[in-house]
């Protein structure tokens, strides 16, 4: 294993964090408080209780995820894209270094980040609701174990775009659709029985279902379930990972 | 000794069709300067970059140091310092971050003091806070120099390394490589300037259209394919050359004025003294004389279009 190589990669991609620390710790603060405002104060006071959860509580799994999946992704593409778009990845290819190597260093550097900011949500809802969290164990483990996952699939688009314009296409058009209609905002089973059978075709659902049995107990899909589907979304994600760097596909000629 | 690099039958076509290398066989030695020259697309950027491990080769194998360039891609990308044709850099790194980034990623353990001896070397060392966007294009180029020696490397790449830089920073960079050399560093640098493999070059292959046509010892190459002219400036114009100096090989240029002699350097015997024998007996006196020999650019020149 070339650790230097790995820890290089981490630093780099970390330091390009902290160097905007502003716009990266400062924005989802923001736009978590604002969700509280619209959704928990303005919305929520005239909403019964959720599963016996007040509303206000009920969407800060919700609201953690819909950061770590647009995070995770919003970071490991641009991570891996900005390299190939300037040139800088010659060094990468040219450097003795392993694709599961290259792959710890971006993607535990992404990864990282959104875990990171992450938390920071937790804690700024923590300001506005009491927050209480049944199983944090589990919390942690559906956190860093979606962060990963996510940060794998940014990371095949930031292999796979070819202009910035598509490395924006997927979150936009993809993900952050499936995880407004995953149930951030309101439990599945608050849907008409149709809907709620087209809503269990979107991995979203089951990421958030698991999350928010880690903090509430209960959850729209069971436990063993979701965990089940975020192991599948993450061994899906390795499958690619590993097939473009055998072919060296969008990374070599 | 064992080259350092060793390439065998190898041949690259790139997904869009283009036949970029042809069959390639190529041996380097170590310590050696090999200068590759070539026209714009012959392939020389290809054949480094698959040295280097950025291009998958069609077919074909090759070692450095002994590491095989896929099985063996650790130790073989170790022994190299790349420093590439396009000067890209990470805009917001600093660069003594971006120098150290590199040592890291080949495995190396930190080291301040040898970072500090390659900045210095390439007058690098006052802007090693500066970020790298601020500086001017030469400055990148030699930021590009450090970050291929940061690692150590055995053999290093210079893939036209004097594309737009000046010539204080020319001059530094064949200081340098004069000086990695006698560290035993071997050094392969592809360029189209030919006064750049002249002045700095052992040896030098020439690839033209994917295919190496010629591999020879610099001088032997002068030596081998140079001719050497001697012109004779007349003191009246000749309006055809005597009939008993018609097979001498003489011609007659500048509206008679000049006499040119061409002949082989190498021979034994060059004819010159005979010629100016004869020259004296026709009753034709010249006023000045000069020889002068093909340079590495003709060579070049006559070798490129010979075979297009």
């Amino acid at each position: 294993m070339n650790w230097p190589a790995i820890r290089a990669i981490y630093r780099f991609e970390m330091s390009r964090f902290w160097r905007t620390a502003m716009q990266s710790i400062l924005a989802p603060v923001i736009s978590t408080s604002l969700y509280f405002v619209v959704f928990g104060a303005a919305i929520g006071s005239r909403m019964s209780t959720v599963d016996g959860v007040p509303y206000g509580l009920f969407i800060v799994p919700g609201l953690v995820m819909l950061a770590l999946l647009t995070q995770s992704i919003a970071n490991a593409s641009f991570g891996i894209y900005f390299p190939r778009f300037a040139g800088t990845i010659y060094e990468i290819l040219s450097a003795p270094i392993s694709p599961v190597e290259v792959v710890l260093g971006y993607v535990g550097a992404a990864a990282s980040k959104s875990i990171l900011i992450g938390l920071i949500i937790l804690a700024t809802a923590a300001l506005f609701v009491p927050l209480h969290i049944e199983h944090p164990v589990w919390m942690m483990a559906f956190l860093v174990l979606t962060a990963v996952t996510f940060s794998l699939f940014g990371f095949v688009i930031g292999l796979w775009a070819d202009g910035f314009e598509k490395l924006q296409l997927v979150p936009l058009l993809v993900v952050t659709p499936l995880t407004f209609l995953g149930g951030s905002f309101y439990a599945i089973e608050m849907l008409p029985p149709f809907w709620r059978t087209v809503s269990l075709a979107n991995p979203v659902v089951y990421l958030i279902s698991g999350f928010r049995w880690a903090f509430f107990g209960t959850a729209d899909v069971a436990i063993g379930i979701s965990l089940a589907m975020t192991g599948l979304f993450l061994a899906v994600c390795l499958g690619l990972v590993a097939w473009i760097f055998r072919t060296g596909y969008r990374l070599k000629s | 000794m064992s080259p350092i690099i060793s390439i065998e039958n190898l041949s690259k076509t790139y997904a869009s069709g283009l036949s970029a290398l042809k069959t390639v066989n190529l041996a380097i030695a170590r310590g050696e300067i090999f200068a590759l020259l070539g026209p714009n697309g012959a392939g020389k950027s290809t054949l480094i970059n698959i040295v280097c491990g950025i291009v998958t080769p069609s077919t074909g194998t090759v070692t450095v140091d002994g590491h095989d360039i896929g099985s063996g891609y650790r130790g073989a990308r170790k022994a190299i310092g790349l420093v590439p044709q396009e000067l890209t850099t990470d805009a917001f790194e600093s660069v003594w971050n971006t120098v150290s980034f590199t040592r890291g990623l080949f495995g190396l353990k930190k080291d301040p003091g040898h970072i500090e001896r390659v900045l210095r070397d390439l007058s690098l060392w006052e802007k090693r806070d500066a970020r790298l966007m601020t500086l001017s294009g030469g400055m990148k180029r030699r930021v590009l120099i450090a970050k291929a020696l940061s690692h150590e490397p055995t053999v290093l790449f210079l893939d036209e390394p004097s594309a737009g830089v000046d010539v204080e920073l020319r001059q530094d960079m064949w200081r340098m490589v004069r000086r990695l050399r006698e560290q035993g560093v071997t050094v392969i640098l592809t360029t189209h300037y030919i006064e750049e493999a002249e002045e700095m070059a052992d040896r030098i292959g020439v690839i033209r259209k994917g295919e190496i046509i010629l591999v020879e010892e610099k001088a032997e190459l002068i030596r081998k394919l140079g001719r050497k002219q001697l012109t004779l400036q007349l003191q009246a114009p000749l309006a055809a050359l005597p009939a008993d100096l018609a097979d001498r090989g003489l011609e007659l240029s500048q509206g008679g004025q000049e006499l040119v002699y061409t002949y082989d350097a190498k021979a034994e015997r060059t004819g010159i003294t005979g010629l100016l024998t004869d020259l004296g007996a026709a009753g034709i006196r010249f006023s000045d004389l000069r020889t002068s020999q093909s340079s590495l650019e003709d060579i070049f020149v006559d070798l490129v279009r010979e075979r297009a």
